[in-house]
Formats: structure tokens, sequence, C-alpha cells
């Protein structure tokens, strides 16, 4: 067992990380690296351009709308509309899962559609072949729709995704056919590519189907991709309970349901960052209200399905709700009494995605583990301060280039699920419909928070804080690693999970002991070697 | 070869973009930083296949492209970028290669890079700067991989007295291939020059101390002897004579150059280490002798396991044409030797190495992806396929067994740590299709058994 860490005075820290840099340089940092107060939540710049030169681990448009939001959906046929190289990497990289019901069911993940743009391509444009490409992918499965991704030189070429797109729907008829502009030079990150995914889920699929299904409770999923088989373990609990799941965004789901999502009577928001806008252009269009869930962290899952319970009212419902949390409480507590004296005290780091870093770090209070800094690769101030801060937020120019659809109340089907007075009175229950507090507000005082971690930073925040475990993604985990410290992915979760709802917290716990309290990590360092001095870091970048 | 099931789109690919081979082969030089000229994506991308394969961090910058850059030009952010990267890893080289999007503008980057010396002329530190031409629209990852190799060599080698030293371009081989091949040069007692040398920046130990670039790599002053070396060995099958790094100083400083396959298999390590002696004018050391026999005895010990077995063999056109040479030599059936890559030699230097292969039934095709291989594999019924990690899909769904080899390997471990070449590696790669077989067969007894 270890005693509790002393944790580093966190404006020293800042200063040391901002210390080494050019003024310019130093101010603009400055701003992105913030020491947390949960009571007054002090701005954090976020989502702005990388500078050249500068390692990034952020992706580009093309992967946040391709790779994130609609690769999960298993019988859309993919076609990306570029050179080889997007559609290879693109090519099942992130672990969502898919269980079509039968062996007949259409499932295209496994597939990689390319156009594979060759020069003549280039020079006398890519229309023809992608027409052709779109084609054969018809003819080969007949699957009900066909997306297509513009790749970086199909905008520069000029090539018109959409017409090619309108033009072979119309021809067969039966087949929708939609194209995204998501070419990587696009936006700030792949932030920008989950807005533009979400901008063409809800103009060419949702709203396609009116039937309304059976289920008494019927809630979607959004912003859950299932990785690992998260939306699994989520889809487990929610047939305890009752729950009926209408649609998926978009892990472990299908065109039929997305088309059909409109009939559900509340969005449930997992990861804000890549889905708010679906949850706002649904309440707009169609009046069903939006609610901000985590189920990462057996007791965020409780309380969340508690949320979910209280927004349909019912006391059946309710009750069903706090039983299946009875049953599975038992099962998590006793692995957290197991694990937890091997874990006690010790610290953790997050700088993942646009969401997990504030999700995780509810796994790891679980483990009596403190998350001492944590920070967001694409995400935006919301997501760090709060949807209380959108007013406020400045649009520049790489945000002005993402189109804000105009969303109206649906003449038809606009049917709002809670009148006013019923709002009101579940906001008087500690219910927050239509809002995210974001993630420093649960974090402690003096917790270090860092937007877009540069690479520099990141070795110093491990030199001064030496924490037990770091969490990001595979391009920061050999390095990590390198130096001693154990690194769990959260993106990929080193091919583990799922870590959702009851059974997933109990995964994680497992096997966050299993890492930081490997024999491995103390043969790092051979006995000739425990003198080494940490070599002088630098860091002068020079901004645009 | 024209086929009745050409299609135009590529349904599972079988080959990756050409800045991606560039990134790898620029990990090859000491205290070299790759850069991407184009969107962040690119070099994200490629960091993360590079990664997963190699299980090493590797570190590529980026010129981080937007709207206004797409339609204006990279200069201004390639020069920002160059100067960050300078600053901030102090690197002695800067590998440049361009992507689609650059290449697609039309940037003129060795242009751009003019200016930029200028205007940083007594800007401290300048790093020496690489540029490769590597768009992603033409060839395939290999293009990329042999584009900065013959780039690095025709910016950094410079003409001096001749020396007792011999330039290796070894290919796109493993990290332990390479420690391999050093270790071959250095029981001959001869000086070399490999380019690209990533068995250490892609296969390295922990770091006792923080490094901005891993140790490791090739250094620029030895590249630049590349000119007074004298000879060059160059493998691969079917690297174009302008492409070709040893051609080039064979052209430019009278280096002889000796191309050949990649030397896996008994007849392909007895060139190699033949082609040696002759260069070296020393005889081969005892222990390869030793492990040349060890390697007969292994053929003559497996060779019922493997005989006129069926196999499809697919991965870039070097590596499958050495691959069938070798599979040949222990009496094994390439019943398909298939690549995404189109040099458009594929077909003839598999015929020189393997002259009777029409009446083995021997088919060969480029530019494929991994539908076409499927579709032949229904008619050719292999036994097994030997090939990269991405081969997978479509060996779980017609249950053919996979050998794992070559580029990426991301669902197996150690990948980077595998041999190919000499007789220790082709005795190591033997191992493996003899295993391969005995597991297959003893998976698929009803009754099992545990010794062979």
């Amino acid at each position: 067992m270890e005693a509790n860490k002393i944790i580093p005075d966190p404006s020293q820290v800042r200063e040391e990380l901002i210390q080494k840099y050019p003024a310019k340089v130093a101010k603009k940092r400055a701003k992105s690296i913030i020491v947390n107060d949960p009571e007054t939540i002090p701005e954090v710049q976020a989502n702005v351009r990388t500078v050249p030169g500068i390692i990034t681990q952020r992706g580009c448009s093309y992967a946040g709308c391709k790779g994130v939001v609609l690769g999960p959906t298993r019988d859309i046929v993919n076609i990306v509309h570029g050179p080889i190289g997007c559609s290879f990497y693109a090519w099942l990289t992130r672990r969502n899962q898919t269980k079509p019901e039968t062996l007949m069911d259409a499932n295209y993940i496994p597939y990689c559609f390319s156009t594979d743009m060759q020069e003549e391509n280039i020079v006398f444009g890519g229309e023809k072949k992608l027409k052709i490409a779109i084609q054969e992918a018809y003819d080969l499965f007949h699957p009900k729709s066909i997306a297509i991704f513009s790749t970086c030189p199909v905008g520069l070429i000029g090539d018109d995704v959409h017409a090619a797109a309108r033009e072979m729907k119309e021809k067969f008829g039966d087949c929708n056919v939609f194209g995204f502009s998501c070419e990587g030079y696009r936006g700030v990150s792949q932030s920008a590519g989950h807005h533009i995914a979400n901008n063409g889920v809800f103009k060419h699929m949702v709203g396609r189907n009116n039937e309304v299904k059976e289920g008494q409770f019927k809630l979607n999923l959004l912003g859950e991709y299932n990785i690992g088989g998260d939306a699994f373990e989520i889809e487990r609990i929610f047939e305890r309970v009752g729950i009926t799941l209408v649609a998926s965004f978009s892990g472990n789901s299908t065109v039929g349901a997305i088309e059909n999502a409109h009939t559900a009577d509340l969005n449930v928001i997992l990861c804000h960052r890549s889905i708010n806008y679906m949850g706002d252009m649904m309440e707009t269009k169609y009046g069903i209200p939006w609610m901000k869930v985590n189920f990462v962290g057996a007791e965020s899952t409780a309380k969340s399905l508690r949320k979910i319970g209280e927004y349909f009212g019912d006391e059946g419902l309710k009750a069903r709700i706090e039983a299946v949390i009875a049953e599975e409480m038992p099962k998590v507590k006793a692995a957290v009494a197991e694990i937890l004296p091997r874990t006690k005290g010790k610290t953790a780091m997050l700088f993942v995605g646009g969401s997990r870093a504030h999700h995780y770090q509810d796994l790891f209070s679980e483990l009596g583990m403190t998350t001492v800094a944590a920070g967001y690769e694409f995400a935006h101030r919301d997501d760090y301060e709060g949807r209380n801060v959108l007013p406020s937020i400045k649009v520049d120019a790489d945000s002005k280039n993402i189109e804000e659809l105009k969303i109206v109340a649906d003449p038809e089907l606009y049917n709002p699920r809670k009148t006013e007075a019923e709002l009101a009175e579940l906001k008087e229950k500690g219910l927050e419909i239509n809002g995210y507090e974001g993630m420093m507000k649960q974090m402690t005082k003096k917790s270090l928070v860092v937007d877009d971690l540069s690479h520099y930073e990141s070795e110093k925040l491990i030199e001064i804080y030496k924490p037990d475990i770091f969490c990001a993604g595979i391009k920061e985990k050999y390095v990590v690693q390198k130096m001693g410290i154990p690194l769990k992915q959260l993106h990929s979760y080193d091919y583990g999970g799922p870590y959702t709802g009851f059974e997933g917290a109990v995964n994680f716990y497992k096997d966050i002991d299993r890492m930081v309290n490997n024999p491995v990590w103390k043969l790092i360092k051979a006995p000739w070697e425990k003198n080494g001095k940490s070599a002088g870091l630098a860091a002068s970048y020079v901004t645009q | 070869m024209k086929h009745e099931h050409a299609k135009a789109a590529t349904q599972n690919a079988c080959k990756l973009c050409n800045p991606l081979g560039a990134c790898l082969a620029f990990r090859g030089i000491e205290n070299c930083v790759p850069f991407l000229h184009g969107s962040q994506g690119c070099a994200t991308y490629i960091r993360r296949y590079l990664i997963s394969h190699y299980k090493e961090p590797i570190d590529i910058a980026s010129s981080n492209f937007n709207e206004e850059t797409a339609v204006f030009g990279g200069s201004h952010n390639l020069k920002i970028g160059l100067k960050n990267v300078s600053d901030q890893y102090k690197p002695e080289v800067i590998g440049v290669a361009t992507t689609c999007l650059s290449e697609t503008i039309g940037d003129d980057v060795p242009g751009i890079l003019r200016e930029y010396k200028k205007e940083f002329k007594n800007g401290s530190p300048m790093p020496l700067i690489i540029h490769a031409s590597t768009p992603s629209y033409q060839g395939s990852h290999i293009d990329g991989f042999h584009a900065a190799v013959h780039a690095t060599v025709k910016a950094l080698a410079v003409k001096g007295p001749k020396q007792t030293l011999i330039n290796l371009f070894p290919n796109m081989v493993s990290p332990a291939d390479l420690r391999h091949l050093k270790e071959i040069f250095t029981d001959f007692a001869a000086p070399v020059m490999v380019l690209p040398d990533y068995s250490q920046t892609m296969d390295g130990g922990p770091w006792g101390e923080y490094h901005r670039i891993p140790p490791g790599g090739t250094p620029a002053s030895a590249i630049a002897s590349a000119a007074s070396a004298s000879a060059s060995i160059e493998f691969g099958s079917t690297i174009e004579a302008s492409k070709s790094a040893a051609e080039y100083l064979d052209v430019m400083f009278g280096i002889p150059a000796y191309r050949m396959p990649l030397p896996i298999g008994i007849k392909g390590s007895d060139k190699f280490f033949s082609l040696l002696e002759t260069l070296t004018g020393t005889k081969r050391a005892e222990k390869y002798e030793d492990e040349r026999r060890r390697l007969v005895d292994a053929y003559a010990d497996g060779h019922k396991y493997v005989f006129e077995k069926k196999v499809i063999i697919y991965g870039e056109e070097d590596l499958v044409i050495a691959m069938t040479a070798f599979l040949r030599e222990i009496g094994m059936v390439p019943v398909l030797c298939a690549s995404g890559g189109k040099s458009g030699m594929l077909k003839k230097r598999i015929a020189e190495l393997v002259p009777d292969m029409d009446e083995l039934g021997i088919n060969v095709r480029d530019g494929v992806d991994f539908v076409d291989i499927e579709e032949e594999s229904k008619i050719l019924q292999p036994d097994f396929l030997i090939g990269n990690s991405k081969g997978f899909t479509m060996s779980k769904k017609n249950n053919i067994p996979l050998l794992r080899l070559g580029f990426p390997i991301h669902d197996r471990f150690g990948g980077q740590r595998m041999h190919h070449l000499g007789y220790r590696g082709t005795l190591e790669l033997f191992d493996r299709i003899v295993n391969t077989v005995i597991e297959q067969r003893q998976n698929a007894s009803s009754i099992g058994y545990t010794y062979m």
C-alpha cells in the first residue's frame, strides 16, 4: 500500500511549463494551461489551431467524420474518395464493435472502399471514377446506404461529391447515397469532422422512417461508439431495466435505427463533443430533449440510470432501476474492496479525446486514485467549462468554415416531449436538460487542466508529477512507457474493454491494477543506470 | 494483366500510401525528424500506423494545412513548421515528404526550402533538409520509402577520397533484419553505410533519460561518404533505375552498384554472401557456414510438412518476389503471388527466379486488393496465406490460416523483431511456416496428437 503522494503546487508547475517558451508562445500556451477551481471555473483556451511543426496528437476532419461518427454503423457502405492512404488508415483501426442480429444481416465494417485516386484523377477530376465506385458498391451489396467521404485533394480539384451522390441516389431509387465534405484540412482537428458528420447524418438519415415502434421508455444513445463493446454493456443494462433503445449514434447501430431515431422521447449524450449538435438539432426539429449522462464508472452509471428514471417519471421504471443497481453493485463493490488497497493514493493523468478525459476520472476515483492533471485533445471550451459559456465562445475562421445547419421545428413531426412546466420541474429535481457542466466542475481545486497538450509539456508533466498511470492513445503510449510509466490507451482500450456500466467498471479496475502494480516497471532501469539524470527539455516555438 | 473482375474502386487495399514509406525511411537517419507537408491528419494517421506495427514512438511533424493554406499555398506553414521543429528538437536532419494535398496545389517545395534557408541564414540551428516528393496518388508506401532513400543520398552524398566502405540499401526490412545485416558486415570486417537504419529507432530499449529524438540511425556524415564508397548493394527487384539510390551513386560517382533480390532462402543468401566475399576479399566467417548447414538440415527435416503445400503470398512486390523463390526452394507452390504495388515488373522478376512458374501453376497479379485475392483463393484453394495482418479478414472468412509477414503486423506481437534475411532469417521463417502447417493439422485432427 502506498502513502498518498505529495502533489506539486500547480501554479508552479504551470510557470515551469510556460517559462521556457518565447514570450509570444508563452502568452498563447498560458491560456490553455489552467489551474482548476471548480467554484469559479477559469477560462481555458481550446479548439484553436495547432502551430505547424508542433507535434500534436490531433487528427483531421476526415478522421472525425468517417472514422468516429459514421464508421460504427454497420450497414452503410463507406466509400473514401481520395488516394489510398486515408481509407487504409481508417480501416478497422478504431475498435468499434458491432453485432449483426443474424449472420445474413449486412455488416460492411470489415470493408475498406476507396476510389484509390491516381494522378490522372487529380489532373482530370475524379467524379467519374467515384460514380463507378458507387455503382460497384451498389451492385456488390445492394446496401441501404452509401456514404462518400472527401479527402484533401477532392475539395481542391473541384469534385462535387454531393452532386455525384444525388445523381446515383436518383438512379438507384432504393439506396440512400450522400456525401461529406470532410477534407482533412478543414477545421482545427477531428472535431470539425464530428460536426460535419452530425450535419450529414441529420440531413440525410434522421427522420426518414416515421414508424413508431413499441416500447414505453424510448431513448437514443448519442456519442457512444462501442469501443471494446461498451455499447453492448449499456444495451444489457437498458434491457434489464426496461428501457427501449431506438438508435445509437453510432456504436452497434444500423441505418434503419438512425432513420427512426426521431421517434424516441429522450436523447442521452455520452460524448458531448462529438454529438451535441445532433442533440440540439433533434430538440429543435422534433422536440426531443437531451440529457448528458455518463456510463463510465459504476456510480456514474447508477446516477445516469436514475436520471433517466426521473426524466420518464415512472415509478415502475424507477423501481426496476433501483433493483438492477442493487443487483449489479455487489460485484462492483467486491472488486473495489479487493483492488482499492493496491491503487489507493495513486495518481493518474488523462489527456484524451473530447469527453473521455472527463468520464474516466470517475473510474479512477472509484479506485481511490487522484487525477492530478487532465485535458482534451480536440474539445471546445464548453467541454471544459460547461455549456453556459457557449454564447461567449468566439467564432474564428476555422469554425466559421463548418456549416451550421438552420433547423426549424418540423411542421408535422415537432412534438415537445415535455412541457415547459415539466422541464422546469425536472430542473428543480436537479436534472439538467440540454445542458452539460463540463469537466472542470468535477475536478478538484488545484488540479491542472491543459488543452491540446504538446509533446514537450507531457514529458515535463511526467517528470514533475511522476504519475502512476498516464492515459492517452497509441501515439503517446510507447514514449511514456519508455520513461517507466504505464500508459492506458483510452481510444482503443489496449485491446480491453468494455469499460462502461457495472461489468465494464470491474474490467477497468482489474486492468488498471495490472498496469500500475506490474513488476515490469521496476525493471525499466538497469542497476547501473539508476543515477541517470533527465536531460534538459527545450521548448521554443514560433507561432504564426 | 487484364482481369475480368477488374474494377474501378479498391476494396480492402493491399498497399499503404506513399508518404508512410518516406517517414519510415527518414526514421533511419540519425537525429532526423520526419516532416509531412500537408494536413496534420496524415502525420497522425501514419504515426498511428507505424506505431501499431513497431510498438515504438515515432514523431512526425506536419505543416498543418488549413483551408487558407490549401488555397493560397503552404509556403508560410512549411517555414514556420521547419523553424519550430528545428528549435524544439534540434535535429541534424529534417526529412520533408509531401502529401497529396501539397502536391495537388503544386507547392514548389525546393523553392520554398531555398527561401527558408536564406531567411534563416544566421538562425541556429539550421538542420540539413531533405525533400522527397511523395504524392499519395502515385504508387504506394514502398515508392515513398525508396523516394526518401534516393532523395537522402542525392542531398547528402558528396564526393571524397575513396574509402573501403560498402553502401547497403536494404529495402523495407525489419529492425531485426537490419541488426543481422550489420552483424554480417562486422563479421566480414567491412565498414558499411546502411540506409535507412531504423534498427534502433524503431526497436529500442527504455530510456534512462528523455530523448527528443530516439537514439540510433545512420549519421548524416556517414551518408555523405556514400559517394566515396567502393560499392553499393541494393536489395530489391523492382526499383526503377531512376529511383534507385545505388544507381544514382553509380551514375554520378562511379560507385559500382550490385542490385539483387532480398536475400531470403539458401540461394538468395548464398548470392549475398558470395557477393560480400568478392567485394571484401574475405571468406565468410565459420559461423555463417554453420548457419547455412543448420538451415539445410532444417530443410531436410521439415520438407515433408511443407512440400507441395499451396500458398498465396502477398505484400510489397520485392518481398513477394524473394519469398516466391524461397517458397519454391522448400517445395511449396505459391499459387498466387500478389501485390498492391504495380511496378510492371513483378511477373518478369518472378520468372527470372522461377523459370518454370507457368508449369507449376504460379499466378502473378499486381495492383490487386484483398477482394481480388479472395476471389482468386476460391479457385486456387491455398493451404494458407502469407502476408501482413490485413489478410486476416479473408483468412477468417474462408478459414485459411494466415502466416503473418511483412508490414503492417498489428494483430500480433513482435513484428519488428522477426528475421527474414540470410540463413538465420530464412531458418526462422522456415520454422514458422512448418509450425503453421503442423498447427493446422493438429487442430484439424479429431483424435489429436501431441508430438510429431
